[in-house]
This record gives structure tokens, sequence and C-alpha cells, in this order.
């Protein structure tokens, strides 16, 4: 599967990575370039191969329900690009996106 | 009216907040209403290098919730990661479950059809995922305000078969669930305070048509009555499309409550490609049958084993029992005073008429009324033996509400215990019969109908402590 | 005083010699920054550290100075100074993952693998350079300038642990963490001359080791001998409740130094080995303990092609012959479905990388662009300006076979071929291959800029990125030098047998002597 430059364009809008129109066409490029070494895999038969899950065959470990937090030694003022009232500000989105996306 | 046209056919996704100290995957505090930010650390401010480790309880409480809806636990299930950018989404990805969930395939009864059999509505899958934050877009102008605090509160959603057929069946639909998960008390379940969530994904087709139609996504709903609004809004819209010649195209409505309207939102779709896969810092979620089962043999009991119960045991008809059990706290309540006054029926009149009354102007929670139920059958008990009446019953009441004393203590300084002595009864009776010489004379006179009036102002004189039978009776033997 | 020799000091000599009162934490620091000094490890020179603060460090030496009077067993790192790869939190010094995108960004809590050094009394001196985010096998994909091969400074250390291999084999540091996503630590000891340890997944707690690929980052560590390796990994090693995927495996004693003989805490009983039905080579019980009686060591053709430079496949022959002259039984094994493993890998880690790196958008820490133009400007300006070409090459590319219709050819594929080649390492180490040894890289050090395309420089994890696929624990010891350049020899072992890991590598050091920097 070659890329083609709609995908680039397309999946740059999902990673929220601008890119313009010269080096779209390179990524392009460099993409269908390094995916074509990737064909090898479509030969392998996998039938019924399970898909890797970790190291060990334990289930995920479980904590208890109890407020212990890892400190924080610094305020999130110390790194915040910008704050107000104890928000995070960001700009407001332009079109306004579909707020139910932000209810999980 | 297109409704003799085409059926409504809908399926609903709720989202509710799992009632735990701390949130998911971090130890921070899920309480409500923290100043912003306040409950957050690393794993939940998605700062570099903060990893995830899962919340025990929650997943005790999602196990709870999938069995108490009939569904079916999985031992292995596996966390995802649901891929999109949003301020709200500290870590550009939700933690959730796609392919493998922790529960599949249970099921609600909503009420009967005409033929009287149930009317179910099947649950497709429960799984578990995380909060986003919140994103305040009003506070400041130009800019969207981010609170961080609800990111990583512990989330079931469950997602019901596409079985409802009118907006009446989701609102009975989403009321089932509610008061169910009440019962299991897994979560808080408001609405208002956003613990309880609603989409909803809605399609028409002509009756009898077996596939489905183009279906479209309705959110932003924050009532149960918005949600049905909203689906008769949708309703109408797609029927009118498809009767203008048009196709109803897949896409994500918002429910304009102001307006009661939809009006699509503006993501663009396909826009939506959340590029799932397994989240490699987590291992799978197992959960051995045996705990599973214990989890089972531990559920609480359920809304409609309640109702049965307490129909037979109180000896209560079903419509009073369906008020009885609206939520588990009144039904406690009722029971624990039925039991203990041995009174089904007035144990019944007492706390849907007496009790919720004196709850109603403060709004009160009936778990945390002054009046315990032991009390409250005390107060029975000295009705029913005839110690007081049944007027002064309710004067004893509103003074225990008001002071919190016992009804025994409040009959004897109100001086309301019960008199049935003939002197006292007597000398009652002909004060009344002399204040009373118009009266008097025509009932003497054989006017048998002023009896009542007479016996009204003997019980007035006597602050409501004569007992009405022999005061009836006096009157009678004066009278005959 | 300025300690004698630094340069040449292992771990455990500056630890004694701290803790007998010999010298003060001070004096190890003041002769770090020193040595640091007359390398030339500044931007302008090797461009080893990214971030460090000598009078800091002289403080924290300072109070080792204090806790070593009250109680002189302070661990046995006491007064070593260690450097950090820039990916790995630290509380005070900052923490970039040489990326413009974290200019400036000090974390507010600590990783846990920092948290065991400080607390067996080891002093951090220095955060180094790296391949920003560590997607690089060169340390030129840093937004700070690349790092010089200290032997070389045409060549590149390698990477992207390059910061922290530099640092070792310069003597700027005895010991450093590094981390390895596929051969990270590995190929950079390779190509500096020095020790350097990719543990088991799960060995050690990946909590603040700032993610490129989750199911295969691993912290490793960097040191001059296998000595010196063995008891960085021992301080750092062992669960961590903060990381769900970090094993409660039993850690045992890897110093041989330490050991008295196959003593019972000398085996973690719960170990992959033991599950595969052996358990670890118990070590020789002569202190020396350099035979390797009955050990069956692994040669996989796969990792032997026509195309390997040939003076690397000599230099990997004579340490055969040592391992013979040494007892051990060498033989011809295959791990066939390894030439897969650069396409799987080049899938899987990118993928999870267009994920990991999803939370660099501007909102709560590090870089924000804002043209002005509302919040979906504001994440792609940050991002575009933020994140250099190898790493928006690596998320788009991760994003592009995660996307609706390519999952299934390429993700979930490539998933699927990398329990194939977990199985190759399975059943040979089954059949009672005890290790399996290789060239760490196909070639010495390369120059500055002598590779541009990325595929060609993806090929430099050829014969490492199998080990991170498969879980399995994976070390460089160097084995000679071409051209003044070192090479490296690879030991691989089953899951949690990094016992037997290090006996091999502490066998091969003592055989090879001098001649293995010759
Ligand atoms: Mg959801
Ligand atoms: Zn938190």
């Amino acid at each position: 599967m070659a890329v083609t430059r709609q995908d680039v364009l397309h999946i740059a809008e999902l990673a929220r990575l601008g890119v313009d129109n010269a080096r779209a066409d390179e990524l392009t490029k460099e993409l269908s370039a390094i995916l074509a070494h990737m064909e090898v895999l479509s030969q392998i038969d996998t039938a019924g191969v399970p898909t890797t899950a970790g190291v060990g065959a334990e289930g995920t470990p479980l904590r208890p329900d109890v407020g212990e937090r890892p400190v924080m030694e610094r305020t999130l003022e110390s790194f915040a690009p910008a704050m107000r009232d104890g928000f995070f500000i960001v700009p407001r989105l332009a079109t306004h996106e579909d707020p139910a996306e932000s209810g999980a | 009216m297109s409704r003799e046209r085409y059926e409504m056919v809908v399926g609903l996704e709720v989202h509710v907040q799992l009632k735990t100290r701390t949130k998911a995957f971090c130890g921070c505090s899920t309480d409500f209403g923290a100043p912003p930010n306040v409950n957050t650390c690393p794993v939940c401010l998605a700062l570099p290098g903060a990893l995830p480790v899962l919340n025990e309880r929650a997943v005790e409480l999602a196990t709870r919730a999938a069995l108490g809806l009939g569904c079916r636990v999985n031992p292995v299930s596996v966390f995802a990661r649901k891929n999109y950018f949003y301020p709200d989404l500290p870590k550009g990805y939700q933690i959730s479950q796609f392919d493998q969930p922790l529960a599949t395939g249970g099921s609600v009864v909503i009420g009967k059809n005409e033929k009287g059999g149930d009317v179910q509505i099947g649950i497709t899958r429960l799984h578990m995922e995380e909060d986003a934050g919140k994103s305040i877009h009003d506070r400041y102008p130009g800019a969207t305000a981010i609170d961080l605090n609800r990111a990583g509160v512990p989330l079931i959603e469950i997602v019901s078969e596409p079985d409802i057929r009118t907006s009446a069946g989701a609102g009975a639909y989403l009321r089932t669930l509610k008061q169910i998960l009440q019962y299991l008390d897994v979560s808080d379940v408001s609405m208002e305070e956003g613990s309880l969530r609603v989409d909803a994904n809605i399609s028409v087709r002509p009756p009898g048509q077996a596939t489905l139609g183009t279906k479209t996504e309705v959110k932003n709903m924050n009532s149960f009555s918005a949600v049905e609004r909203a689906l008769e809004a949708e309703f109408e819209r797609q029927c009118a499309l498809l009767d203008s010649g048009g196709k109803v195209e897949q896409q994500t409505l918002l429910w304009d409550g102001a307006r009661e309207t939809v009006r699509p939102s503006r993501t663009k779709e396909g826009s939506h490609d959340y590029r799932y896969f397994p989240e490699p810092d987590l291992r799978p979620l197992m959960v051995d049958e045996k705990w599973i089962s214990d989890a089972r043999k531990n559920l609480p009991e359920l809304p409609e084993a309640r109702k049965q119960r307490l129909a037979q045991e109180f000896g209560i008809s079903h419509v009073e029992v369906e008020q009885l059990t609206a939520t588990p706290a009144l039904s406690d309540y009722f029971e624990a005073v039925a039991r203990a006054s041995g009174d089904g029926k007035s144990a019944y009149n007492w706390v849907m008429g007496e009790v919720l009354a004196a709850l109603r102007p403060s709004g009160g929670d009936i778990a945390h009324f002054r009046v315990r139920p032991a009390d409250l059958a005390e107060l029975l008990n000295l009705v029913r033996d005839g110690t007081i009446s049944h007027t002064a019953g309710k004067r004893v009441f509103g003074q225990m509400v008001e002071t919190g004393k016992q009804a025994a203590q409040v009959a004897a300084d109100e001086g309301l215990l019960q008199v049935g002595d003939e002197g006292a009864i007597a000398t009652w009776v002909d004060e009344v019969l002399s204040e009373h010489p118009e009266e008097a004379t025509r009932y003497l006179a054989g006017e048998k109908k002023l009896q009542g009036v007479l016996v009204g102002f003997v019980m007035k004189k006597s602050k409501g402590r004569a007992d009405p039978k022999r005061v009836n009776q006096l009157l009678s033997t004066r009278g005959g | 005083m300025i300690v004698e020799n630094f340069k040449n000091l292992g771990a455990s000599a500056i630890a004694s010699s701290v803790r007998a009162g010999d010298a003060s934490p001070s004096d190890m620091i003041r002769a770090s920054f020193q040595r640091a000094r007359e390398i030339g490890a500044g931007p302008d020179g090797l461009n080893i550290f990214l971030h460090s603060d000598e009078s800091a460090s002289m403080e924290e030496a300072d109070e080792m100075k204090k806790r070593l009077e009250s109680s002189p067993d302070v661990g046995v790192l006491a007064g070593v100074p260690v450097a950090i790869k820039d990916n790995i939190a630290s509380l005070g010094l900052p923490t970039t993952c040489a990326s413009r995108i974290l200019a400036g960004y000090v974390s507010p809590f600590e990783a846990t693998a920092i948290t065991r050094l400080r607390a067996n009394g080891a002093l951090i001196v220095a955060k180094t350079n790296m391949d920003e985010f560590a997607m690089g096998s060169s340390t030129e994909n840093s937004a700070y300038g690349p790092t010089r091969n200290p032997h070389d400074v045409r060549c590149v250390p390698g990477g992207s642990s390059g910061g922290s291999a530099a640092a070792v084999a310069a003597g700027i540091t005895p010991i450093a963490l590094g981390s390895e996503t596929g051969g990270s630590v590995r190929q950079p000891a390779a190509f500096c001359g020095v020790v350097g340890v990719k543990p088991t997944y799960g060995r050690v707690s990946r909590y603040g080791l700032v993610a490129f690929a989750s199911s295969l980052d691993q912290i490793g560590v960097l040191g001059r001998t296998v000595e010196d390796a063995a008891l960085g990994l021992e301080t750092i090693a062992g669960f961590d409740k903060l990381d769900s995927t970090s094993s409660d495996a039993k850690v045992p004693i890897y110093r041989l130094s330490a050991l008295g003989g196959p003593a019972p805490e000398t085996r973690s009983p719960d170990t992959e080995a033991i599950r595969l039905g052996r358990s670890p080579v118990p070590l020789a019980p002569s202190p020396g303990a350099t035979t390797l009686r009955g050990v069956i060591i692994g040669k996989p053709k796969e990792y032997f092609p026509d195309s390997l430079d040939a003076s690397t496949k000599d230099l990997c022959e004579r340490a055969f012959d040592r391992f013979r002259s040494l007892g051990a039984t060498i033989r011809n094994i295959s791990l066939p479905r390894s030439p897969l493993a650069i396409p799987v890998y080049y899938i899987l880690a990118p993928a999870e990388a267009s994920s990991n790196l999803a939370r660099f958008d501007g909102v709560r820490y590090g870089l924000r662009v804002d043209p002005g133009k509302g919040l979906k400007a504001m994440y792609e300006a940050t991002r575009s300006q933020g994140f250099g070409p190898e790493v928006t090459r690596r998320v788009l590319l991760g994003t592009y076979v995660l996307s609706a219709g390519y999952y299934d050819a390429y993700y979930k594929k490539a998933q699927a071929v990398r329990t194939l080649i977990t199985d190759d390492f399975r059943s040979v180490f089954a059949s009672g291959v005890h290790a399996i040894f290789t060239p760490t890289t196909p070639t010495p050090a390369f120059q500055v800029g002598a590779i541009s395309d990325p595929y060609e420089m993806y090929l430099n994890d050829i014969f490492t990125v199998t080990a991170n696929l498969a879980g399995v624990p994976a070390m460089s010891v160097p084995i000679g030098r071409v051209r003044r350049l070192p090479v490296g020899g690879q030991i691989i072992t089953a899951h949690f047998d990094e016992f037997t890991m290090f006996r091999v590598a502490y066998a091969l050091e003592a055989a090879l002597g001098a001649e293995a920097h010759q």
C-alpha cells in the first residue's frame, strides 16, 4: 500500500501536526518508502497466532482505593503555559467542537 | 402523522460515574466541587513519565453493576486507548475498553406489554473507562478554562441493544436502569451532577421492516425528559426527511433544550478515527471465577425482588409497593417501620403521607430523617392500641419531627393520652350540651343527625383525648 | 583534593573509598566535573550534557557527607557520580528528552530508578544528550546538537542513549542510566566501548521514564565494567507499585564481588528461566569464577549474515574461541523470524509513540506556540514546531498504521509476528541453550552525517531490536576494536535470567582482558 498525499494530510490532521504542502510531498515519499519494507510481513502466516500482551501471564495489578498520591514537588503554575484562577487556559475552540466529545 | 408510517429504533449509551474514593488510575480524590485542578497528580495530569495503576474498588463496582444487569462478566478483559485531542483529555487518549469489554449480554425489564409479557431491553456490553476533565467555554472571553479534577474518575459505559421503540420507552429504560444502579449502590446516578450521562442512537424504519435505517447520534441531553424530547424531535426530523424523499445522513447531533431542537455538531465525521489499540501501560484485567461468584452472592436485593417481597410480606398492593420502592432509602425506611410496628398498611399510610410531607419542605433525605423508623413504629403502636387517637397521633408526629422526642414522651407532655373513663367524658358531654342549647334541644328532640356535630364539639373540648366510641354511646343514651 | 585517576575508578571503588572516608563525596563531584572539562564534554565539544549544575551537585555532596557521618552505611553507591539520560524524570535538573517541546521543563516528581539510585548514595551530576524522545540510533536527532564519540569526534556515539554512553566512555561517571526501546543502550555501548545492559521487560520500573513505546521501553545501565553495570542494575531493579508492567520476580545479586557461590539468594525462583524448566546456571564456587563449564552458548546464523562487517565477524569469532577455552559449548542455532524484527518494530514502536506523544499539546506544560487562530491552530503550531523531523515522521507513521483500514494489515499483523519472534527465543532457551551470543551492531560507529536515509538508520538496530520485542534481557560488552573504534558483542538470555547473562559477561571480560579494548 503506497501512502498518498491525502493520507498524509489526513493523518497529519489526526495527529495535530501542521504540515505544509512541500513537507507533505516529502513525507508521502518517505512514508511510502518505509512502509514498502513492511510489506514482507503480509507473506507471514499468522493464522491463530495470539498477539503479544506483555511479558508474564499475570493480570494487571490492582491498587487499593485509598488516597495516596505521589508528591508534587512543584506547583502547576511552575510549568503551565497559561493559568488563571487555578484553571489551565487554552484558546477558545475556533469552530465550536462537539462539547459532548469531552464527556468521554 | 409519522407514527403510523415509521417506527422509532433507539439504542442508548449511558455513562455512569462509579462511587470510588479515588480515581480509576491514580490516588487523587473524586470529590465533587473542589477548587479547579486541586485533585490532580502526575498521572491524571499526564505528566511525562507518569503511569496508570487500576483502582480495585472500581473493578468491584463495575463487576457488581454488570452482574446486577444480568451481564456475563468476562474473566479476561483488555483496556484500550481511544485516541483523540481535546484540552480536557490530558493524555490525548482515553483509557477505555474496546474489543474485549468487562461484561457483555445483559438485559433490563422496563414494564409489561399489552399481552402482559415483559418488555425487555437488551444490554450489549458494559465496559470500564475513565472520565475526562471539564472545559468551561463561557468563563473567559476568547478562552476555554480547563479543570482536570474530574479527569480519571472511573466510569462504566452501558450500551443497550437498539430495542427501544418509543421515547417513553427510552425514559422507562433510563429510570429502571437508574433504580437498579441505586439499589446496587455503585453510583450516585445523578444527571444533574453529571454522574449519569446519556447519548442516544436513533433511526427510523417502516413498521415490519427488518433492516435498520441510517442512525444518527444525539448528545447533550441533561435530563431524562430532555432525552425523551430530543428523541421525539429527531424522530420527526428523520421522518420528515424521508417523506420529502431525502436521506438520513449518519452524523452527531446536539440537543438544544432552549430551542427544543437538535442541531448538527460541527465536528466533521471521519475526523473521528479513534485508532483504538491495547493499552500497553496496563496488563489485561483478570477476574477469577471465584471472585465473580462471590460478587454475585453478595449482590444487594434488586428492585423487582424487593417489590415481590414487600408486597407479600406486608400485604400491600402493587401500586403501593411501586411507590414505596422508588428509592432504596424509602423502601428501607418503610420496611423498618412495617417490621417494627407489625402493621404494613398503616406503615404505608404514614410513610407515604406524614413522613414524605414532613420531608418535602426541606427536600431532606429520608435516610437521615430525624424520626427514625423505630420511633415512628412506636407512635403507630400507641395509635393502634388506642393510647392516643389518630388525630392526636398526627400532632405527636409533628412534635417528634420538631423536637426529636419519643412518641410516648410527647403524648404525655401534651396530655394527649386518650381518656376512656365515663366520668370525664360525661362531664365533657354535659358541658357541650349546655354550651350549645339549640343543638342540644333539637338533638334531644330526636334530630339524630346532629349527633356527629356534638361528638365533634366533645372531641374539640377534650383536645382529641376523648374516645369517640364512648362519646357516641353516651350521647345516644342521653338522646335515647 | 582531586581524586587521582578518577576516570578509571569503578563505582564500587569510589563507594568504598567514600564510605571509608578516604575521599569525600564532594571530591568525587569535583573530579567528575573536572574530567568533563578536560575532555571537553561541553556543547562546543563532545556535547554530552544537556543539563548539569556543579554547585547544586556540590551541595548534594555535602548533604551526603552529613548522611555519611550519621550513618556510614549510606549504600553501595555512596558518593558515586551518575549521569542520567534526559528522558528520565528527575527533580532538580530539567527533563527535556532533547526536544524543543519540553525546553526548560522540570519534573515535579522523580523516576523510581533515580529514587533508588539516590537511596543507595548515588549523586546525580547531569542529564545527558540523546536522540529526541529516544528516536534515533546516533544522537544526531537531538534538538541541541549531536553528541560526539569520545574515541573519534568525527563519529557518532550511537543512540539514542549516546550522551550516557559517551559520559561513561569519557570517564566522567562510572555509571549512567540510559533507556532502550530497540537497542538504545546496547548500540551506543558498543560504539563507545562500554558495557550496556537492557534488562528483561518489567525488571526495572518505567515510572518516570518518558514513554516512547511502552511495551518495549526499559531503563538500562551503562558502565565501564560488567561489575559496575551489575551494581547499577541491582540498585534500580525490582517491583514498583507505580508501574503496572513491572515484575515482582525476585532480584538476584548479580555482582561477582558480592557472591561466594551458588547461594540461594542468587536465584530468582519465580523467573521465566525456571518456567522454562531450567534454573539459572549456578556460579562456580571459586572466587575468580570465570569458568563456563557446562554452559551452552547459542550462535544464531541470522545474526552472522555474509553482509556482516568482516572485522566485526572476526572479533566475534575470537569471543567464541574464548568461550570454548573457558569450557563452554558453542551450539549453532536459528532464530528464523529475527529478520522480520525491523519491520515489526517500526510498526509497533511508532504506533505506540503516536499515542504516547499526544500529551505534548501545549495545554498543561512545555512549549506552546499560539498563532491566535484558535485551539486547533495552537495544537498544530506547538507540535510541528516542538517536534523534530524524525519524531514527526514516526508519529505520522504510527498514526497511519493505527488508522481505520490499516490497523489489521500493519499493527495487528506486527503484533502476531512479534509473538513468533518471541517463540523463537523461548524454544531456543527451552532446548537447553543458556545464552545467545551475537554482534551488537553490523558495523562500528559511523561518521556524523553519514546516514541520511531513515530506513538505513533503522537497520542499526537489526541485531538488538529482537530482545526488545521478545522482552528478554540482553547486554553489550566490548570485544575489541576496529581502527580505534570499539566493537561490541551481545549476550542474550531467557526472561529474568540476567544472572546467567552477567555470568557469561564476567567470564568474557576476564578472558579478553586488555584485548577487549584493542
Ligand atoms: Mg465511552
Ligand atoms: Zn491523579
